[in-house]
């Protein structure tokens, strides 16, 4: 019989459910209040359904995260028989904000112990709104110390300038611009954002902050026109997601993004690849790869993804678990990204995991690595 | 349907020509007062330009005026979209397509480049600009590849505001021997590269109208009409199915709508059904016009118009094919690929996610895997999967794509089968189809995305 210790939580961010779904594995249990509908059979035998609220533990079969809601639902069997729920049935849990779970896991290991400490750090960062767009295509993303979560992508054709026909062009130029300032008053609470990101190549930035700016006044939207301060022009060289990580990177923004995860990650797989540029024997990439590098003390930051860690497997889990730790053991630095940034999805398809050496390590041609 | 493409051939020969070079080497200058001086704008509407020109203080912008139409253009002095137009030489009937020089704007003179047979390169001859452009980093470089990368063979290079430094041989000389050279490395023949000193302001050796004795003293060459007049003659593949990359939609007179784009391979007529992918709709061909006169026929190598109904214009983009519903294109979310990088600064590994530029299209892309590593002259395989790719090496990888692509195997289509990578701003390698692949299921990544 194994042994479950567990921890109560309270989720009090949108933010924590994120961190909840990177605790939460397959075979925990996870005990919270829930709904649960209930079957009485009266003594004539009429049936009557109602809905009740009772306090379930549950062992956990399939975790689901909805990134646009933010809303964790964690499926599996009761294992604590009540009144109204048998032993063994099924339970979905739905993880509310503000109201306690508790989670036990029978070995916490340190990355969760880590990731738990994370969540438990009360210190406020900046949330961010970006607009990132070209003509004819825009993103509306929110950025929050561990998520990047695409709330509106706008795509619309925008007719060419022709000779002597360039009123199609301006009023499909302006449809697209109306689309947009309608997915910002509808995605960004000015309430928590504390600076709003208009990105483009080109002057596209600068023709949509002169248009919207006019339109608030004209149509009177206070909360743009409050807010004007908060809205930062920068270049990007794309109006796709990916272009974010040049934004960040952006010198003119560093005050307003200090310290926040997003940059840091950007910078560290920047290095990452600066590093494979001037001394590829110091840069590796790849599970067997790292992992050899770690057991020969070589690594001084490795760049890891949580979704590794989210894995289903508990063999795999514990692979990525031992390299944290024979890095951490070695007096190196561990940087854990979170898969929902931009940076994160690049070092997710660069198989997840990637270190900067201390030293050279000679591949040896036996690449023979597969896909994850 | 020969018979008309006969009767065609005996007309004058059709070309597509691009206009590119460094921002502000006067592209869209040159190529207004060229159209001027051959009587394509009249005089009244130039006099306009000119007094409207001088009313925001840019007095000098005014041919430039010609092609760069909207508001925000005039307003900025800079090119930001391809400009169409068209003009005859005495043999020759040239489509112009003048591309922007701005770094910012290079996706639209991919685009447009995609569609050219023939280029000009402009290079400012004003001391320290011509090097400007000519840098690392400069857009003559990057112009001058892409435009080979993407198929064009024939180059007139127009070093332009001669007049600048007061039409100096030797300034000509040092600029035609530096840029011959890179031209000849990136892959240019020889004789198939001719230079021509001009002043796009004072419309000097344009086709000749103007006298400059400061010019004439050295230089006996031919003008630029001249120059422009003896680019060969490209053969187009008319036989092959048809296919037509939109550029462009709007909605036009009476009903249905009208795309735009340039015929990349076959004929067509008006009555004749088309598919239309990714979207799958069939569509009827309405109406032809070629520079707004309408055609009986259009073929490969004519930039069209064409107006078509039966389906909602929502459903189609820029990028869509058009093409014959007997042999569809191949529509692939994940390609295998032979790919050239350029000047990078940072390595590739796989994972990389670039933005994938093919005819009008621009996507993202995710590089999914490299192959293997290829000798650049001979194509052999150097080494099997390679943990990184850097600067000038050349390669085979997989790319993928978020939503299906509508292409065609290099070797099937040349045209077709010809793409760029671009990433953060730079152009990072050119690359041709080799095969269409089956796309892996979404799922083994994980929950890498947000939807």
């Amino acid at each position: 019989m194994f042994v479950f210790r567990s921890v109560e939580l309270v989720p009090e961010e949108p933010e924590d459910m994120w961190h909840a779904y990177n605790l939460v594995a397959v075979g925990d249990t996870l005990r919270s209040t829930t709904i649960r509908k209930v079957q009485t059979e009266s003594a004539t035998g009429s049936v009557s359904v109602n809905k009740v609220r009772t306090t379930l533990c549950i062992q956990v079969e399939t975790i689901d995260f909805d990134t646009q809601g933010c809303v964790l639902r964690v499926k599996g069997r009761n294992i604590q028989e009540n009144q109204y729920v048998k032993m063994g049935a099924y339970h979905t849990l739905d993880l509310e904000l503000n109201r306690k779970f508790a989670l036990g896991k029978h070995e916490w290991d340190s990355v969760a112990l880590d990731r738990i400490d994370m969540a438990c750090d009360p210190t406020q960062h900046a949330d961010l709104a970006a607009v990132i767009m070209q003509e004819g295509l825009a993103h509306v993303c929110l950025i929050t110390p561990n998520m990047t979560l695409l709330r509106a992508k706008i795509e619309t054709t925008i007719p060419r300038k022709r000779k002597g026909m360039c009123a199609q062009h301006d009023k499909g130029l302006t449809k697209f611009y109306d689309q947009i300032i309608q997915a910002v008053l509808r995605h960004v609470n000015f309430d928590i954002v504390k600076c709003v990101l208009i990105a483009s190549p080109g002057f596209v930035k600068d023709q949509f902050a002169e248009y919207m700016f006019t339109m608030a006044v004209k149509m009177d939207w206070k909360i743009l026109t409050d807010n004007k301060s908060k809205f930062v022009l920068v270049h990007s060289s794309s109006g796709f997601k990916h272009s974010l990580k040049e934004v960040l990177q952006d010198p003119s923004l560093a005050p307003k993004l200090a310290d926040t995860k997003a940059l840091t990650e950007v910078k560290a797989l920047d290095e990452f690849y600066q590093m494979l540029m001037n001394d590829a024997d110091r840069a590796s990439y790849g599970v067997k790869h790292v992992e050899k590098a770690v057991d020969l003390q070589a690594v001084e930051v490795l760049l890891i993804s949580d979704e590794l860690f989210r894995s289903q497997d508990v063999q795999k889990r514990k692979r990525y678990i031992k390299i944290v730790d024979g890095v951490k053991e070695n007096g190196g630095e561990v940087r854990i990204f979170s898969s929902l940034h931009v940076s994160g999805e690049q070092l997710g398809q660069l198989s997840g995991v990637a270190a900067i050496l201390r030293f050279p390590i000679h591949d040896d041609d036996d690449d023979s690595e597969e896909e994850g | 349907m020969k018979e008309e493409y006969d009767k065609r051939l005996a007309e004058k020969d059709q070309l597509n020509m691009v206009v590119i070079g460094h921002v502000d080497a006067g592209k869209s200058t040159l190529m207004g007062h060229l159209l001027y001086q051959l009587g394509e704008i009249n005089q009244r509407i130039m006099h306009k330009y000119e007094q409207e020109s001088k009313k925001l203080g840019k007095g000098s912008f005014a041919f430039a005026w010609v092609l760069d139409e909207t508001e925000e253009e005039r307003a900025r002095g800079v090119t930001m979209d391809i400009a169409q137009s068209r003009f005859e030489t005495p043999k020759k009937v040239i489509t112009l397509l003048d591309a922007p020089g701005h770094k910012d704007f290079i996706p639209n003179m991919i685009t447009g480049t995609a569609q050219a047979d023939v280029a000009i390169l402009v290079v400012n001859a004003t001391k320290g600009e011509f090097e400007t452009g000519f840098e690392l980093g400069g857009q003559t470089r990057e112009h001058a590849i892409l435009a080979r990368s993407l198929g064009v063979t024939q180059l007139i290079v127009a070093v332009n505001k001669m007049d600048t430094i007061d039409w100096l041989e030797t300034r000509y000389n040092d600029i035609t021997k530096k840029l011959g050279q890179f031209l000849k490395q990136v892959g240019y023949k020889e004789n198939d590269i001719s230079f021509i000193p001009c002043s796009g302001l004072s419309g000097v050796n344009l086709t000749g109208r103007i006298p400059e004795p400061k010019l004439e003293s050295w230089y006996k060459g031919s003008t630029l009409e001249e120059q422009i007049d003896k680019f060969k003659v490209v053969t187009r593949s008319i036989d092959k199915p048809f296919r037509l990359c939109v550029g462009d939609i709007f909605k036009g007179m009476g009903s249905g709508f009208s795309v735009t784009g340039r015929i990349v391979t076959g004929s067509v007529q008006p009555g004749d059904r088309l598919l239309v992918l990714p979207s799958g709709d069939s569509v009827a061909v309405k109406g032809l016009a070629i520079n707004d006169v309408s055609y009986p026929c259009a073929f490969a190598g004519d930039h069209v118009t064409v107006t078509i109904t039966g389906m909602d214009m929502n459903n189609i983009h820029v990028g869509s094919m058009l093409c014959d519903p007997t042999s569809p294109l191949k529509s692939a979310t994940r390609i295998k690929a032979k790919i050239v990088l350029f000047n990078v600064e940072i390595p590739i590994t796989k994972g990389f996610m670039v933005v994938f530029h093919y005819q009008s299209i621009t996507e993202p892309a995710v590089i999914k895997r490299l192959n293997s590593q290829l000798n650049k002259s001979t194509g052999e395989v150097i080494k099997n999967k390679p943990k990184c790719l850097v600067k000038n090496m050349s390669a085979v990888v997989e790319l993928e794509f978020d939503r299906p692509i509508c292409l065609e195997l290099y070797k099937d289509y040349k045209d077709l089968g010809r793409f760029m990578l671009r990433y953060s701003g730079h152009t990072i390698a050119a690359g041709l189809v080799e095969e269409v692949l089956k796309s892996k299921s979404k799922t083994d990544e994980g929950v890498s995305s947000s939807g």
